[in-house]
């Protein structure tokens, strides 16, 4: 297929799940700050889901406090912010409009409906209704446009590189995700204050593991969170299940890519990490190898089938 | 009912109503339709259409409007039907155009017998922008230029059909003809049940045989692809549309590229040789190293690729020198002069200003006359008379000064109307006809075409950048 069309599609996969993680990871923070914390902790708390300086900066260019409504109107509206749910979307349709040839027509109206909608939404009808039934509204069409590209889309390559693109995003969302909390999984910082069961129930939640969490494991204990974000290959969205899942589509595309090999590679470390030990020497420090590692292999991805000029 | 229309004269052709209110034969089932449909039916499936239209994401560009610059084009759920022994009568004509079209282009580009013969002035063909030196002496496969073309017709009467212009560049709308019978199939299924339409959904089909039929000689499995200017064009839709009920790769300019004396495109498994471009980009912008050397949406190199025979454009390159308004008057001459026969569909009387006496007559009649620039399209600069102002009209009489021949003017037409769906409800608006035409193996046209309706009360101007709509176009078989 195309390489320009395959990049269209690979990141079509991307943004439509990053708005969707998005939601999930507001919706997350957003209850967490309805807790009664200090403002300086609730500040914190929202600054989290910046993932760089640049970003913080950006933010507070605009406004001058993280309140939860100066972050929520900048992370869901701001078409000005580029990885607000609004640009996300908007950019998924850019996408859908660029692959149009290789997507199914219910495909294109799935995105063309969602940016309708979205498009008629303003934060004073968010305020009216309630941000949670925002947010989700995005979980759910996110959820039916995979369920569409799955159910209507022929297998194949432009298929691969949709999958592609979602099992990579999923695998960064997971450990900034992760990353809000890096500095409270030892154990060594359990506040048994109660808090602590909503907070890591919550924290589940933004992960849509919470139900599979009590089944798998039963009391709330951090350690065991980590452990099943990081390494469980049950949970879809765990790190060790897309790097998994980015292995096996990369071998399909072609078994003796250079990308296939580095995605296999990294797979084998996290199986074979322990993590006891990474969570005493710190999980941010993991976790900032981690992104690094998933960076360079979506360069190579894009090396290797002529994505880039 | 208040009739606006009443000062003026003559009442133009209704396609549904004879002059004295009886239902003409082709609307015959329609129309009994029509009376007994509610008021409310229509207002819902009117919605209805608006909705599947936005959702499939059918939308054009309007250029120079920077507020909203994805529009739809307003689609209406009255069609227009035309009569089979009409329809042959079109289809012939139409037919017969292109013919003489492609003959004149492969003569032009070779030993130019119509311009020796003294039948067209020479130097407005070989001094015309979209005459192409470059495709001299060039044998392109079965001598075809206009693989696509698109003839709009006007109709002023029972017999009236003319000929407003032909479309051999890079012709529009197709993908509206299709997308507004799927609508309607979908509204208005018992519609279809009673009225026996000719179906238009082969056209794709059609067209990729043909390509495929042009393709460079010794290849027996071509690859196909469609070339867009991209997602920002106003056609972009189409393109999308097209490549996919054809089956073809949709590309961009930067997708491909020109290595040894071919024309790749660039795919994850490496590059790939491509064969037929089926391009809707126009000449100008095709190759920078050619034409136009800021262009970023065309192919370098492509020119010296079709010159080698190892790549076939459709169309091919120059072949707009055949379509321009100023050579529109010869069309009836190339018919004559290539294939011997009468012109079925006749021309609209036309005045070129180049011309002492025309521009005389025109200068002193604007308030008549429609007048248009001869490189225009799309509605764009063009002055209708009866509709102007004073202060209009002096302001295009000082273009007409500056540039004569940059313009050509005809009587202001009494376009037929159709039926059709607005605010008040039913009302007659004025209508024009695109039918498409595809040669390749052999010169067809599909039974149907796309309709504009200029949507305002009394405007002539169909154009979509103009306020204009489309309608599904029916033709009934026999």
């Amino acid at each position: 297929m195309l390489s320009r069309t395959a990049d269209n599609l690979y990141w079509l996969g991307r943004y439509v799940e990053r708005a969707e993680n998005n939601a999930r990871l507001i919706d997350g923070t957003y209850h967490m700050s309805l807790l009664p914390i200090t403002p300086d902790e609730h500040a914190e708390l929202w600054r989290k889901l910046f993932q760089s300086a640049e970003e913080i900066e950006a933010f507070v260019e605009k406004h001058p406090e993280f309140t939860n409504d100066a972050v929520t109107r900048y992370l869901t509206l701001d078409p000005d912010n580029r990885s607000s749910i609004f640009c996300c979307l908007e950019a998924a349709r850019d996408n859908t409009r660029a692959a149009r040839a290789e997507l199914t027509t219910e495909i294109s109206q799935c995105i063309n409906q969602t940016w309708i909608d979205i498009r008629a939404i303003d934060m004073d009808r968010i305020h009216e209704r309630g941000l949670q039934d925002f947010l989700d509204l995005i979980k759910e069409r996110a959820h039916l446009f995979q369920g569409v590209v799955y159910s209507t889309m022929r297998r194949g390559e432009p298929f691969l590189f949709w999958e592609l693109g979602t099992a990579l995003e999923r695998a960064e969302n997971t450990s900034r995700l992760i990353m809000t909390r890096a500095d409270s999984f030892h154990r060594a910082h359990r506040r048994d204050d109660g808090f602590d069961f909503y907070r890591w129930g919550t924290f589940l939640r933004s992960a849509n593991a919470y139900s599979a969490y009590r089944q798998i494991y039963g009391d709330i204990d951090s350690v065991c969170v980590a452990e099943m974000l990081i390494t469980n290959t049950n949970i879809p969205r765990s790190l060790l299940a897309c790097i998994e899942d980015t292995t096996d589509i990369l071998k399909t595309l072609r078994r003796e890519a250079p990308c296939a090999e580095m995605s296999e590679r990294l797979a084998a470390e996290i199986r074979a990490m322990r993590l006891d030990q990474v969570l005493r020497s710190g999980l941010e420090s993991f976790l900032n190898d981690f992104r690094k590692q998933v960076h360079a292999l979506s360069d190579q991805i894009r090396a290797d089938f002529m994505m880039v000029r | 009912m208040a009739n606006s229309d009443e000062h003026e004269t003559p009442k133009p052709f209704d396609e549904m109503l004879e002059p004295d209110g009886t239902v003409r034969m082709a609307y015959a089932q329609y129309g009994e339709w029509l009376q007994g449909v509610s008021k409310e039916t229509l207002i819902r499936k009117d919605e209805q259409a608006d909705m599947m239209f936005r959702r499939l994401g059918i939308t054009f560009t309007v250029y120079g409007d920077a507020e909203s610059t994805e529009r739809m084009i307003p689609f209406d759920i009255i069609p227009r039907i035309i009569d089979p022994n009409e329809w042959d009568y079109l289809s012939r004509g139409a037919i017969q155009r292109v013919d003489a079209i492609n003959a004149f282009l492969d003569d032009v580009y070779h030993d130019q017998a119509i311009l020796k013969a003294g039948r067209i002035p020479p130097e407005l063909v070989l001094n015309n922008d979209a005459f192409r030196p470059e495709m001299l002496d060039l044998d392109l496969p079965r001598r075809i230029y206009g693989h696509i073309a698109g003839v709009d017709l006007v109709r002023t009467g029972a017999r009236e059909f003319y000929v407003l212009e032909d479309n051999v560049r890079t012709p529009s709308g197709v993908s509206y003809m299709l997308e507004n019978r799927q609508t309607m199939m979908r509204l208005f299924p018992e519609l279809f049940a009673t009225n026996h339409v000719a179906p238009i959904g082969r056209y794709a089909t059609e067209l990729r045989n043909n390509l495929q039929s042009v393709a460079p000689i010794g290849v027996d499995e071509p690859t196909i692809v469609l070339l867009t200017p991209g997602r920002f064009n106003s056609a972009y839709f189409e393109h999308a549309f097209l490549a996919t009920e054809m089956g073809v790769r949709l590309v961009e300019g930067q997708d491909l590229f020109v290595d040894e004396g071919f024309v790749f495109m660039r795919t994850t498994e490496g590059p790939k040789r491509v064969d037929v471009i089926y391009r809707r980009i126009d000449d100008d912008f095709i190759d920078p190293l050619a034409f136009r050397p800021e262009s970023m949406l065309g192919v370098p190199g492509l020119l010296s690729v079709v010159r080698r025979g190892r790549v076939t454009l459709a169309n091919a390159i120059g072949s707009g020198v055949a379509d321009d308004k100023a050579m529109y008057v010869y069309v009836p001459e190339m018919i004559r002069f290539y294939l011997g026969e009468e012109p079925i569909l006749q021309n609209v009387p036309t005045y070129s200003l180049r011309n002492p006496d025309d521009y005389k007559y025109v200068l002193e009649h604007l308030e008549e006359l429609v007048v248009k620039e001869v490189h225009g399209s799309g509605g764009y600069g063009m002055l209708v008379g009866p509709k102007s102002t004073k202060a209009e009209r002096e302001a295009y009489a000082e273009r007409l000064k500056a540039e004569p021949e940059a313009f050509i003017a005809q009587p202001t037409l009494s376009l037929s109307t159709c039926p059709t769906w607005v605010d008040e409800g039913v009302a007659p608006r004025h209508v024009d006809l695109r039918p498409f035409v595809l040669s390749g193996r052999r010169t067809t046209v599909m039974p149907g075409g796309l309709t504009r309706v200029a949507l305002k009360e009394g405007s002539l101007v169909v154009n979509s950048s103009q306020g204009g709509g489309t309608k599904d176009t029916w033709v009934l078989e026999r």
